[in-house]
């Protein structure tokens, strides 16, 4: 079995929903039962690959890549067909192939117009393809292949089964999306001529291994270069953070996407990007994103503040919670900006927490709406009386937002305000401190609007236009299947985030300490770092030119 | 031999083709103009394949004719269908490709 | 799962910053062990269980889910008196072999991070085990006693259900091992705080009270998030309290993070336990369900925030310096708020409300405590204060069950007659809060007056420096506490019936809880008699003290000094209550019952006082204008400007600026979203399309459709490349 999974797990767990979205399209559109059947059949099997995947893995090396695949794909520019799964991947994945079933389920019974679920689904399961690719791929072509795979079927579906003004949205998405990762794959391009696969063990000098590059393959590249390449990274991760100011497409997306879309593209989507700074940008160019780090560190502070005074603009609950998503991935990148293990460590579990949480908020806006057919938070009132059951879910999952400790959302925001305190040697810690106390004051506002929305639309009376509406139930049989797993790891996560730490730390450590190489490390651990990486530099070109 | 009389000839069946091309509006005359555009080219081929004692000038034209000839065909079958759906062959009437 | 427990480092610092007590010194640190100490986890298990069962299950219950609540805190009642005992006699152990007994700690791994594992458990000692027994009997009296006072209510499953919920969460909040599980736990409370004051959500002012409560904690958690982040570093990388109270006074942290860190967590107090400036919500948290208020807003919640400072007290002390000086920053919060909290108790009509500033004063005495290093004070009068303000919180739920209204001065009064138990239970807590001896709150309240070490006059000497001005502060609220209880309990008991219907007595599952706390309102203040007091054996006194403070042979603990009992002291504190009631007796059974039996207040006599303070006030002639005018703000008057002035800065001032900035943080982000957002960097993104824009409209034009221009291009452009060719070829 282990074998097996060795040399099949990840490309079979990568394409099945490819496979499954093929089957779906030979089936005629008359059959929706049977088209649904399959789409949740190969949800589900993926899924249970995943648990395999998970099974074998061995968590005691959680730090090392495991199944790795490596064949030639594209000799003639050295790109490979090269997979892996470690501690940082493993729980993005999984989050990944649990979210797509749920939205399966809750599609059955919750189809957007104009319906047509042939349609839907089959993009559903390319998404999920996509997805599950960028997070195991280990070559930046095949990873930018992935990545862009993913575009595709989302632009569809905000553009085909959104709100009225959904092509606006869509097309913005697009665009924005495009024009990050057309910088970004110029800076792949760069990385590729620049680097020096020899210094990482190589054979070839020019390679898209993201393994090389991440072990020392990168050192020999001139500072100002690094800066370059690491600000075309930044753009192209950085719009799909997003990022301040980049996140404007942001909440136009989430509010024309329909329910489903919207959930994916908060649970997963997102991480897409912050992914790409821990898994790309970080570890390939540490010294470059030791010098971006200030700025990082404050646009994710400003967007902590920034995405919460935005929230407390909104009349739109869904739009509100776009914003607050904003909010949280600022915590995420402030994170990430402090260059320690102990900052991308709770960024991986913020990535995750949000995407449970926020993914979550989304459903039940999206079956708010489908009940009160508006999310004009002036207008709604009462949903403790009127659904009870939600009514909670609303102000549970509220609470998880705003960082309640015992639930997922703490563990993601407070040790990035506690890593802020001590960032890397590299770093100014008067700088990240004052991140630390703004970062500090965002929880607040983060509860100002969670709150402020609980108020609005689940405490109160109703009001009379849907005193008597026969649309409002309770949360029925499917949404309950949907919604259970997700608000059940909430409490597990909030209350033993070990389950995450235990493979995302040791990933984390290896690879921001192992394999970056102990100079490197460190320098970035010493305050005069860029000295330190200019001796680094010296003799890693004596070594290349050897060589 | 002198090749500039070939050279010259198919010169102006060529001039002849695309005069024809750009400016007659009957689809079918169109066509033909293609035809002549296309036997320059021939005309061309086997002169100077006989001028440097190569057959490929031959091969080549041989070859242009069959493609020609299935051309044609699908052309006269396209023009036959616009002709049974809007009743002319006027070209200029044919813009369903503006921008 | 394993687990391991250990005692914490036993390195003995020699070093004493104060001459201590050599005769107490242990000679060794003896580890305490015991079934219940070692399992202690087991106490907020109970409730936490019940809670999701009543949740899930509750509504099947024949008694609707109240019977597993009292059930599950019943148990966790007797497995903490099962741990005090084993404390105990694990304190007598140790006094046996002069030792020293250290805390037990259990701990197991909770999550990773940085390489570094970080666990959670429990940690036992007297503080621990004194804060368990309180929650637990004060919750399991507060489960019976809403069995009846919310019979009637639309969600009493779900009322069970978080009062268990906040049982659990206050005891793991209590027996936190480390600073990172204070947070959950403080946060949890904080939650079950806002459902709980939000149990009526129907109603706006509920929820939004609910909301406010919520918020003003979230302001101080800042302070806690930061506070915790900081000592974290600064004490090389460890949340556990024990550590970090080694550290601290071992001298390992530096000065300035220290400082630092207890600044910040002194904010997370601030909001936590009302203490001034952040209290004003407090009062508002009183639209919550009555029972709750007694639980949560006076007994144990609120004291949280008293509960990390002395937990903590390692770090605060060694922070603030508190031994050393005569002034900082815990001793002045706590001193500002028992006045204000005091004078602001004066002018409320809703009884709730009196007892809720009351509360906020004495809270103050608490910090006020702390802050001149009379640690067990604090802590004696947190657990002497928990039993008669949660039998003042019931009873005045009791008289609001009569007469469904919490309004004194038009619903009240009389009620002496028609609610004997209530009134004699009643009676007794406002005695004993008060402080007139021999009751519960005289002994705690005049602990903390000796602790203030102010005025060798009176015979206290601290020994942690002199508080002069905090001994004032305190004696000037003694008399304030004994005056504002004193009208409240005219206005309520006394003069004539002014409501409507015919009150009656409560049942028994509301009169028993009431007197068993009434009892405890007497009695438990005699578990830590002062030392040399003549009527009782000598090894009967400071038994509270004995078996609550830690050894100071223990590493993480400060070595504090201790005030001699002062007799002067002790008969001062007590004529100065004697005087408030005197005061506000002479004011209300003399000169307004004379008046009429059912007046409230002196309307002549107003007129004189009021116009001396200031000039708008001659409306005051009119009473019924007056009591409508609310706010208490000028009826304030008569009890003279300070309280006026007072509440008129909290209203006015502080709420006003609470209230400003959030409407400026809503416009501000309206600016954000409306003009920056969607204008300059949403316009940005959309100006960069048009230019392709306009480039395609000209661009169109070419595309004609017409084959024949397309053909045209192409030859144009070949005979062009042709062209080329042979000129640059």
């Amino acid at each position: 079995m282990k074998a097996f999974l060795d040399d099949w797990g990840l490309t079979i767990l990568t394409f099945l929903p490819m496979a499954g979205a093929l089957v779906v399209m030979t089936i005629p559109k008359i059959n929706e039962g049977l088209i649904k059947a399959v789409t949740l059949l190969a949800t589900l099997a993926t899924a249970a690959m995943a648990a395999l995947l998970l099974g074998w893995f061995s968590l005691d090396e959680a730090g090392s890549l495991q199944y790795v695949v490596d064949h030639s794909w594209i000799d003639v520019i050295n790109s490979r067909y090269i997979m892996g799964l470690d501690g940082i991947s493993l729980p993005l994945v999984l989050l990944t192939v649990l979210v797509v079933p749920l939205c399966v389920i809750y599609s059955f019974k919750h189809l957007p117009e104009p319906r047509n679920p042939k349609a839907f689904l089959s993009l559903l399961l390319i998404l999920e393809t996509g997805m599950v690719g960028t997070f195991v791929a280990q070559d930046l072509i095949l990873f930018f292949v992935f990545f862009e795979v993913v575009l595709l079927p989302m632009y569809f579906m905000i553009g085909v089964w959104g709100g009225e003004n959904r092509r606006y949205a869509a097309i913005k998405f697009f665009l924005y999306t495009l024009f990050g990762s057309a910088l970004m794959l110029i800076s792949f391009l760069a990385l590729f001529f620049l680097a020096d696969g020899t210094l990482a063990g190589l054979q070839e000098v020019n390679t898209f291994d993201m393994r090389a590059l991440s072990e020392g393959a990168t050192t020999a590249i001139a500072r100002t270069s690094q800066l370059w390449i690491f600000a075309g990274m930044f753009l192209g991760f950085g719009v799909k953070v997003p990022i301040f100011p980049f996140h404007t497409w942001l909440p136009d997306a989430h509010t024309e996407a329909p329910t489903v879309g919207s959930v994916i593209l908060a649970a997963v989507l997102l991480k897409l990007g912050t992914y790409g700074f821990v898994r790309i940008a970080l570890p390939m160019l540490p010294e470059a994103a030791a010098a971006w780090a200030p700025v990082i560190g404050l646009l994710a502070v400003i967007g902590i503040i920034y995405g919460a005074l935005g929230c407390l603009a909104q009349r739109d609950m869904k739009r509100l919670i776009a914003f607050s998503s904003v909010a949280h991935m600022g915590f995420v990148m402030l994170g990430i900006a402090t260059m320690t293990d102990f900052g991308i460590n709770a960024a991986v579990f913020g990535m995750v927490a949000h995407g449970l949480i926020t993914g979550m908020l989304f459903f039940l806006a999206g079956s708010v709406k489908e009940r009160y057919h508006t999310l004009d938070m002036s207008r709604l009132g009462g949903l403790l009386a009127q659904a009870p059951k939600m009514g909670w879910m609303l102000g549970f999952c509220a609470m998880a937002s705003l960082g309640l400790p015992g639930l997922a959302g703490f563990w993601g925001e407070f040790p990035a305000i506690l890593a802020s305190y001590n960032p890397a040697g590299i770093l100014s810690e008067v700088v990240f401190r004052s991140y630390m106390v703004v970062a500090a004051v965002g929880t607040v506002l983060a509860a100002g609007y969670l709150l402020w929305m609980l108020q609005k639309a689940a405490f109160g009376t109703p009001r009379e236009e849907f005193a008597n509406s026969p649309d409002i139930k309770d949360v029925t049989k499917w949404e309950y299947m949907a919604w259970a797993p997700m608000l059940v790891l909430i409490v597990a996560l909030g209350f033993y985030p070990r389950l995450i730490h235990e493979a995302s730390d040791p990933a984390v450590g290896e690879s921001l300490v192992v394999n970056v190489g102990d100079e490197v490390y460190g320098c970035l651990e010493d305050e005069d770092g860029i000295d330190c990486f200019e001796d680094l530099r010296a003799s890693s070109a004596a070594r290349s030119q050897n060589s | 031999m002198y090749v500039s009389q070939f050279a010259v000839l198919a010169a102006v069946l060529f001039a002849m083709g695309v005069y024809g091309i750009l400016v007659r509006r009957n689809g079918i005359l169109v066509l033909m103009s293609v035809e002549l555009i296309l036997n320059s080219v021939n005309i061309n081929l086997v002169a100077f394949g006989a001028l440097r004692d190569s057959i490929a000038g031959e091969v080549f034209a041989l070859f242009v004719i069959t493609v020609a000839a299935a051309e044609v065909g699908v052309g006269l079958a396209i023009v036959l269908l616009i002709y049974r759906n809007r009743r002319s062959v006027d070209l200029s009437e044919m813009d369903l490709m503006k921008g | 799962m394993g687990w391991t427990t250990s005692a914490a480092a036993a390195t003995q610092t020699t070093a004493s910053v104060l001459a201590a007590e050599t005769s107490e010194a242990a000679e060794e640190v003896l580890a305490a062990s015991g079934w219940f100490l070692e399992n202690a986890w087991l106490i907020p298990a109970f409730p936490a269980l019940s809670f999701l069962l009543i949740l899930f299950f509750g509504k099947r219950f024949p008694k609707r889910g109240s019977e597993i609540g009292i059930l599950a805190v019943g148990a966790s009642l007797v497995f903490a008196l099962a741990a005090a005992i084993q404390w105990i006699s694990e304190v007598n152990r140790a006094d046996d072999k002069n030792a020293a007994l250290d805390a037990v700690s259990t701990t197991w791994t909770w999550w990773q991070n940085g390489g570094i594992n970080f666990t959670f458990g429990t940690l036992v000692d007297g503080l621990a085990v004194t804060l368990l027994v309180v929650v637990t009997i004060v919750s399991l009296l507060v489960h019976i006693y809403s069995t009846d006072y919310l019979a009637d209510d639309r969600r009493y499953t779900h009322f069970f259900a978080f009062l268990s919920f906040f049982t659990a969460s206050m005891l793991f909040f209590v027996l936190s091992e480390n600073t990172l599980q204070m947070i959950v736990g403080w946060e949890l409370v904080g939650v079950c705080s806002f459902v709980l004051i939000g149990h009526w959500w129907e109603e706006k002012p509920n929820s939004s009270a609910a909301l406010k409560a919520m918020l003003t904690n979230r302001v101080g958690d800042i302070g806690l998030l930061v506070g915790v982040s900081v000592l974290f570093f600064a004490a090389g990388e460890t949340f556990s309290v024990l550590e970090l109270n080694e550290r601290a006074i071992s001298g390992n942290i530096e000065h300035l993070p220290l400082l630092v860190g207890a600044c910040a967590l002194t904010a997370a107090v601030l909001s936590k336990s009302g203490q001034f400036f952040l209290h004003t919500w407090l009062p508002d948290a009183m639209a919550g369900p009555t029972p709750v208020s007694a639980l949560i807003h006076a007994a144990t919640m609120v004291v949280a925030g008293v509960y990390l400072i002395a937990r903590l007290y390692g770090v605060f002390f060694e922070g603030f310096a508190i031994a050393g000086s005569s002034v900082n920053l815990l001793a002045v919060i706590g001193g500002i708020t028992t006045l204000v909290g005091a004078s602001l108790a004066f002018v409320q009509r809703d009884i709730k409300r009196v007892l809720a500033y009351s509360t906020i004063s004495q809270l103050g005495y608490m910090v006020l405590a702390l802050g001149v290093g009379a640690w067990t004070a604090a802590v004696f009068h947190l657990f002497t204060h928990a039993f008669f303000k949660a039998c003042l919180f019931l009873g005045s739920g009791s008289v609001s069950h009569a007469v469904h209204s919490f309004d004194m001065k038009s619903d009240m009064g009389g009620l002496r007659k028609y609610m004997p138990h209530t009134y004699r239970t009643f009676m007794i807590a406002s005695l004993a809060l008060a402080g007139l001896p021999p009751l519960a709150g005289f002994w705690s309240k005049d602990e903390i007056l000796a602790g203030t070490g102010g005025w060798g006059l009176v015979g206290g000497t601290g020994g942690n420096g002199a508080y002069t001005v905090m001994l004032v502060m305190g004696l000037i609220t003694a008399a304030l506490t004994a005056a504002y209880m004193t009208r409240c309990v005219y206005l309520t008991f006394f003069g004539q019936y002014r409501g409507h219907g015919q009150p009656h007595e409560s049942g028994p599952r509301i009169v028993v809880p009431l007197w068993i706390l009434a009892v405890l309102a007497v009695g438990a203040g005699w578990l830590n008699l002062p030392p040399g007091f003549q009527l009782v054996p000598e090894n009967w006194t400071e038994r509270f003290g004995h078996f609550v403070e830690p050894n100071e042979a223990l590493s993480y603990f400060p070595k504090i000094a201790h005030a001699d009992p002062s007799w002067t002291l002790a008969i001062l504190s007590a004529v100065v209550a004697l005087a408030g009631i005197a005061l506000a007796g002479r004011y209300y059974f003399g000169k307004v019952a004379a008046v009429s039996p059912s007046a409230t207040e002196l309307s002549d006599g107003m007129v004189a006082r009021s116009s001396l303070a200031a000039a708008g006030h001659n409306l005051l002639v009119n009473k019924y204008y007056l009591d409508h005018l609310y706010s208490g703000v000028i009826a304030g008057g008569v009890k003279g400007p300070i309280a006026r002035a007072a509440y008129k800065f909290n209203q006015d001032g502080i709420d006003k600026v609470v209230n400003e900035v959030g409407e400026r943080a809503v416009q501000a982000g309206h600016f954000a979203y409306d003009v920056i957002d969607q204008k300059v960097v949403d316009g940005m993104v959309n100006s960069s399309g048009v230019a392709p824009q306009l480039a395609g409209e000209e661009i169109r034009r070419m595309q004609t459709g017409k084959v024949q221009t397309y053909a045209g291009i192409v030859f144009i452009a070949a005979a062009l490349l042709a062209l080329g060719f042979i000129v640059f070829l």
